[in-house]
Order: structure tokens, then C-alpha cells, then sequence
């Protein structure tokens, strides 16, 4: 068929305008030249509404998440990358391999096309490591000042291996609280990055898709792992706190096994921040069997993503359902909920 | 980290457990006042208390810049927002003190108007620079420490001719509050202080002299590293325990008697006197906060809008005000816990992280739930 548009779209200085999001021509050939482009596969490629494939036995996980970063691009990834690694990571807490995404783009008309292909090209590259193409979209275009660049959200489906059983509220007294690497990393990178903070460091977003560590964690111990949650915004504190009140008990954790890299440690000093609370978006919190406690941590620090895992702690039972926490003064707090908004738009 | 993790060793901070224990009188009881927020942080996130012997007993102080703050001064400038459309620019902390009729920062925020958390002075400037056909006003707040930094904001401004950036200033004074506390009508029962430590680096500690002199209180200016607050609690119970009344200096790391005398001048000569200003708990206290002086005036929010002071009460049952002055603990609060939480807090003393009630809420009710259950 020959190419019906009259020339190509113009990357390199064209903006993003409503025709974008018109349903017409001008959208096709932005799907055409920018999505199926880059996303690159069979389903896309079909160019229906909605993406047709097999399932394989087992059971199917599904779950979605909105990306509204700023700033898009930061040191480490950006929106694009988020947006998949996010839903990626949602899904695999399960104990699930992910499969297939779909993923919704809203537009700011105005925003340079040349932006939006570093994103998309971010997106499947970030896609394509992680195994999970992107078979479906959609495409909106909201005028000038209604968004901010893009808002991206992404649907992610799975299948949990048989004799896989992960879920929140399974932590039961006993087990160990195990977390992949250092923590606070995310939130660090995007406040250097955010203009009206002027601090710099060297400490870049651990955005990952942590799909291939879960794998290699339930195929060792496939019925010993409880619960796996990523903790995103909020940090630890905030996931430790979930699993606390989903499974009605209480944890305790030692400051001096958290791993927190030194330049976190200080960029939260300055900032008066709590690591515990700042985001993540590389890491995962994992609950299980004490006995298998060793092996999980030697199997996570094999991955190149969980080679600076640690034991943090233990399940306790507890009517309060609070979080506390051995300081590495000697004392002993609560690592409560956070209150508010620590910083507003971190994914 | 350097110079950060030395002040919280834990085999250090058992040493000077065991040396306090050993130091202290049995058959008496010492009531120290640790003055500011951050000392109070940090006697609950890192359990100081647990170190302690029965017998010492911190009475938490006024030191709380968002706690002090009166409620009719949010409402000022929520009204200054609604009323004059400017930009108000405000450290994160104040967002979320409760204004009169159930409103705050934050709610005036979502109901449109534009109110902007800033980070540092530099921030609400910048804001300013950028929009310059709107007024950008400056809600400062703050002991000695924050007060030079809002100095240089105005002398920036003035140096670029940024007519727009304006200073709703609340700055207030340390001194006279240690005063106003020591001279209250029904005086609460302190035995010495934990002096301030930011504050000091500014003014030093020779204002507290006439304190340790005149009420013959031992006063020890603290740092806010645990090991600072401890090591400083050995010192007042040496004092204490001699018959001493001096102010001495554990913060000797960054605090010198004369203070920083650059930031003293420049306080000097942006600010003058209010002759008269009210704290929240401590109701008017003379000669205790700053105003811009005449000039400036150009600068001043207070000149260029029409602002009239708005009394305003506390919520019913809230206890921040006897809190503020030490005549009561957060635990004695009816409300707290029970409709006075984080996230949604009756009084200024639950909103800032240096707030009696949220240290004791975030870190320390665990401690009262064990002791309960034992």
C-alpha cells in the first residue's frame, strides 16, 4: 500500500497539536510513525482496537498504573521508562510473569514531537528488556495548559506459575522481612532534579522491571514466599506499613540493616526527609518463611538487581498492627504511615 | 556520614546513660525543658527517654516555629490570598495548620487559591522574578534562625528592584519567650534548660546569661544529635546537682557566645521591634517579634494590603496552648488520638514534625503502649 501521508511527521521540530488526538489522519500517522514504529510487534501491528491473544493455563493477573512525573526525563529514566517498569513491577508482585501491556497517552498539545519519540523509544526498549511488549493504546490531546508534556498509564496482564500463592495479607508472625537493595534512591534523583531544589548528586532513579529477580526468587522457593510489594511512593515505610495492616500484625526491622546508599543518607539530612519514606521504583519488600530467608537472599543477590539485598526484620504478631523499628542509636520507634504529600509527582 | 553518625553511636549514647544514671540525686526530681522542636524530635525518634532514669523528665518547650505561630495569622494570610490574588509562597509545614473555621493552607490551596510551597527564600524570589505582573508574597516564620535568611531575601529584592516580593513577616525571638515562660503568672515548674541550638549559631549564647543569672536556671545550649541532647542532660545535672547556674555550651561545634555577628547586622538592619506580638499559648509577649523597618516598607505585606489582626481561638479540647508552655504533656490531650491525628490535626502541635504531639504520636506512643501492657 503506499504511504498516504503527503511527509512524514516532523520529529525533529513539530509539536504535539490537537489534531493529534482527532481520530483523524494526522493521529493515524502519529500512531503509524511514532507507536507501531517503536512498539514494534504483530499484535500492534494489526491495528485494532483492542490487542487478541492466547492465554496460557493458569492464573491471570492484571493491573494498572498512572505515571504524572515531573520532570519527564531524569537522571536514570523518565516518564516512558516509569510507565512500564511501574506496571511490570505491579504485576510481578504477584509472583506473575508478566506478558502484555497496554498503555494510554495523554498529550499536552504543544509538547515537541522530538520529547515524545525519546519516551516512546524509552518505552520500548524498557518493554523489550523486560519481556513484556506493548500490544494496545490509546491516544488523547488535551490543549495547552490542561496537562503537563504527558501523563502516561499503562495496563499490565500476567500469569502466576501453579503453586505460586503471593498476596498481602499472608504475613504471619515469624516470617522474615527481606528488601532487594538500598532504598530511597528514586525520590533522591527526582528531587536533585526538580529546578527549585538546587542540590546535586550523583545518585540516579533505580527504575527497573523487576520481573526476571521475581522469577528467579519463586522458582527457589516457590511456596515459601509470602508477600512481595514494590515500595513505591512512600517508600518502606509506607509498604511495611500496608502488609502490617493487610495481614493484621505487627513487624519490627533494624535501622542498621536497611541499606541506604551515603548520599541518600545526607540528601534526606539536608532536606530534613526520612529515607524510610522516600521512593523507590527499582526495589521490592519481600516477606517469607524464615527458613527460607538465606536461600531467597543468596538466590536476590545473584540478580544484578537484588546484589545489595539484606534481611530487615521479622513478622511479630501484634494487635496494633505497628511497624517498629530498632534505631541504631539503641532505641526503639514506631515507623508510622506518612502524613500528606511528601513530594507531590514522583511517578 | 561524617559529623552526623558520630552523634549517634549507640555505645557512646550507653555510656552516657549509665553516667547520668550514676550522676543523678535519687531522692530528686529534675524537670528539664528542652526549648526547641528539634530537640523534642529527637528525644522521641531516637528513644533518649529510654536512657534516662525515672527521675529526669523533659518538659517539652515553645521552640516550634509553626506551633507558636497564632491562629488569626493563617487566617491573615489565607486572606491575603483570597482577597488581594497574589502568590503566596510557604515552606511545606505551614500547609497543613489549622486556620479558623476548619481551614488551612492547603485546603485554601484546593479551593483555588494560589498558594506555592517553597523550598528557601531563593524559591518564593525566583516565583517573583518569574511573574512579574503578580504580587508574590512571602510567608515568613521562624525563630533567630530563618530571620537572616528572609533578610538577605529583601536586600536581594531590593538590589533588583523586584517590586513585586513582599514579606508577610512572622518572625519571633527567642529570648523572649525563655522570659515570657519564666515570668508567666502561674510559672511552670522547670528546673533548667536545654538551650537552643540553630538559634544559637545566629545570637549566640550570651542572651541566655541574664536568664541563668537572674532565675538562677542552669542552662545548657544543646545540639539536636541525640548524643547532644544527652551529653547536654549530664552537664544540667552536674549544675543542678553543684548549686550552678551558668550557661554553658555542648554545641560548642558551632555555637560561640557573641553568635554570627554578619547575620546579627543583617537582621539589624532589615528588622526593628514589634512592640508587642502573640505567640499561641503564651498569649502577648512585649518586645518578641520582628517587623520590617520603615525602609523597607516597600516590602512589607502588612504595609501594602490591608490586614487587620483577626483573634481567632483554638479548636475545644486542643491542649496545644498549655503544651506550648510546658504546663502540659501531648498525653494529656483528650483529643489526641482520638480526633487529633497527622492527618488530620486539631492544633498546630500535631502539624510540624517538630510539634510536641506529633513526636510523641510518630515515635512515642509506643513507648506509653508498653509501659501500659507491662
Amino acid at each position: 500500500m503506499p504511504n498516504p501521508y503527503t511527509s512524514s511527521l516532523n520529529i525533529k521540530s513539530g509539536k504535539v497539536d490537537l489534531s493529534h488526538g482527532g481520530g483523524g489522519r494526522a493521529m493515524a500517522q502519529l500512531i503509524d510513525e511514532l507507536f507501531i514504529k517503536h512498539f514494534d510487534n504483530d499484535l500492534l501491528r494489526q491495528r485494532n482496537d483492542q490487542a487478541l491473544f492466547t492465554v496460557p493455563a493458569g492464573r491471570l493477573v492484571i493491573s494498572t498504573d498512572g505515571h504524572v512525573i515531573s520532570p519527564l526525563f531524569f537522571p536514570g529514566g523518565d516518564i516512558g521508562s516509569l510507565a512500564v517498569n511501574g506496571t511490570v513491577n505491579d504485576v510481578s508482585m504477584s509472583g506473575a510473569k508478566p506478558l502484555y501491556l497496554a498503555a494510554g497517552f495523554i498529550l499536552e498539545e504543544g509538547l515537541p514531537l522530538a520529547d515524545l519519540e525519546k519516551i516512546v523509544i524509552s518505552m520500548a526498549a524498557t518493554a523489550k528488556r523486560a519481556g513484556t511488549p506493548i500490544v494496545t493504546g490509546d491516544t488523547k490531546v488535551v490543549e495547552r495548559g490542561k496537562g503537563d508534556g504527558v501523563f502516561i498509564t499503562t495496563t499490565g496482564v500476567g500469569i502466576v506459575p501453579e503453586g505460586v500463592n503471593i498476596s498481602g495479607n499472608l504475613a504471619k508472625p515469624g516470617c522474615a522481612i527481606l528488601v532487594s537493595g538500598s532504598i530511597g534512591d528514586h525520590g533522591v534523583a527526582i528531587m536533585a532534579s526538580r529546578e527549585n531544589l538546587q542540590f546535586q548528586t550523583t545518585i540516579v532513579s533505580d527504575s527497573a522491571a523487576l520481573n526476571w529477580l521475581v522469577a528467579d526468587m519463586v522458582a527457589a522457593a516457590p511456596a515459601e514466599i509470602y508477600c512481595l510489594r514494590d515500595p513505591t511512593r512512600g517508600g518502606l515505610a509506607t509498604a511495611l506499613n500496608e502488609l502490617a495492616q493487610q495481614s493484621g500484625v505487627g513487624m519490627v526491622i533494624d535501622e542498621t540493616q536497611i541499606p541506604i546508599k551515603s548520599e541518600v543518607k545526607a540528601a534526606c539530612e539536608i532536606l530534613g526527609l526520612d529515607p524510610l519514606y522516600v521512593a523507590n521504583e527499582g526495589k521490592l519488600v519481600c516477606i517469607c518463611n524464615a527458613k527460607a530467608a538465606e536461600c531467597l537472599l543468596a538466590v536476590m543477590r545473584q540478580h544484578p538487581l537484588g546484589k545489595d539485598a539484606a534481611i530487615i526484620g521479622e513478622v511479630i504478631a501484634d494487635g496494633h498492627g505497628f511497624v517498629q523499628m530498632t534505631t541504631a542509636f539503641g532505641g526503639r520507634r514506631i515507623v508510622d504511615w506518612p502524613v500528606g504529600e511528601q513530594l507531590p509527582r514522583i511517578c | 556520614m561524617k559529623y552526623i553518625s558520630e552523634f549517634r553511636q549507640q555505645d557512646l549514647a550507653q555510656k552516657l546513660s549509665n553516667a547520668i544514671a550514676q550522676a543523678v540525686d535519687p531522692d530528686r526530681h529534675y524537670r528539664l525543658m528542652e526549648f526547641c522542636g528539634g530537640h523534642t524530635h529527637a528525644i522521641f525518634r531516637y528513644g533518649v527517654q529510654d536512657l534516662m532514669p525515672d527521675n529526669v523528665e523533659f518538659i517539652h518547650g515553645p521552640g516550634c516555629p509553626v506551633c507558636v505561630l497564632p491562629t488569626g495569622r493563617i487566617d491573615n494570610a489565607i486572606q491575603l490570598v483570597e482577597r488581594h490574588d497574589v502568590i503566596l509562597c510557604t515552606y511545606a509545614d505551614l500547609m497543613r495548620v489549622p486556620a479558623s473555621a476548619r481551614n488551612s493552607l492547603l485546603k485554601a490551596k484546593a479551593n483555588g487559591a494560589d498558594i506555592q510551597m517553597i523550598y528557601s527564600t531563593q524559591g518564593a524570589l525566583k516565583i517573583a522574578r518569574d511573574n512579574p505582573d503578580r504580587q508574590v508574597v512571602f510567608f515568613a516564620i521562624g525563630f533567630e534562625t530563618t530571620t537572616p535568611p528572609t533578610a538577605v531575601a529583601i536586600k536581594q529584592a531590593q538590589a533588583e528592584q523586584l517590586t513585586n516580593f513582599l514579606v508577610f513577616c512572622n518572625h519571633v525571638l527567642t529570648p523572649a519567650a525563655m522570659q515570657a515562660i519564666l515570668d508567666a503568672p502561674q510559672p511552670v515548674a522547670i528546673d533548667a534548660f536545654l538551650g537552643p541550638s540553630h538559634v544559637s549559631t545566629v545570637i549566640g549564647s550570651q542572651p541566655y546569661e541574664i536568664f541563668a543569672e537572674r532565675y538562677t536556671k542552669p542552662i545548657v545550649i544543646a545540639g539536636f544529635e541525640p548524643l547532644d541532647v544527652m551529653q547536654s542532660v549530664l552537664m544540667l545535672i552536674r549544675q543542678l546537682n553543684e548549686g550552678r547556674h551558668e550557661v554553658e555550651n555542648e554545641y560548642s561545634r558551632a555555637v560561640t557566645r557573641q553568635g554570627n555577628l554578619k547575620a546579627q547586622a543583617l537582621m539589624q538592619g532589615v528588622f526593628e521591634l514589634r512592640p508587642q506580638f502573640e505567640w499561641r499559648g503564651l498569649g502577648l509577649i512585649p518586645n518578641s517579634a520582628l517587623k520590617l523597618k520603615a525602609s523597607y516598607a516597600d516590602f512589607d505585606a502588612e504595609q501594602r494590603f490591608d490586614m487587620p489582626a483577626i483573634q481567632a481561638g483554638d479548636v475545644k479540647g486542643c491542649e496545644c496552648p498549655a503544651i506550648l508552655r510546658g504546663a502540659k504533656k501531648p498525653q494529656d490531650c483528650k483529643l489526641l488520638g482520638t480526633v487529633c491525628t497527622p492527618e488530620n490535626p486539631m492544633g498546630s502541635c500535631m502539624v510540624s514534625s517538630e510539634g510536641a504531639c506529633a513526636a510523641y504520636w510518630s515515635y512515642g506512643r509506643l513507648r506509653a503502649l508498653t509501659q501500659i501492657a507491662t
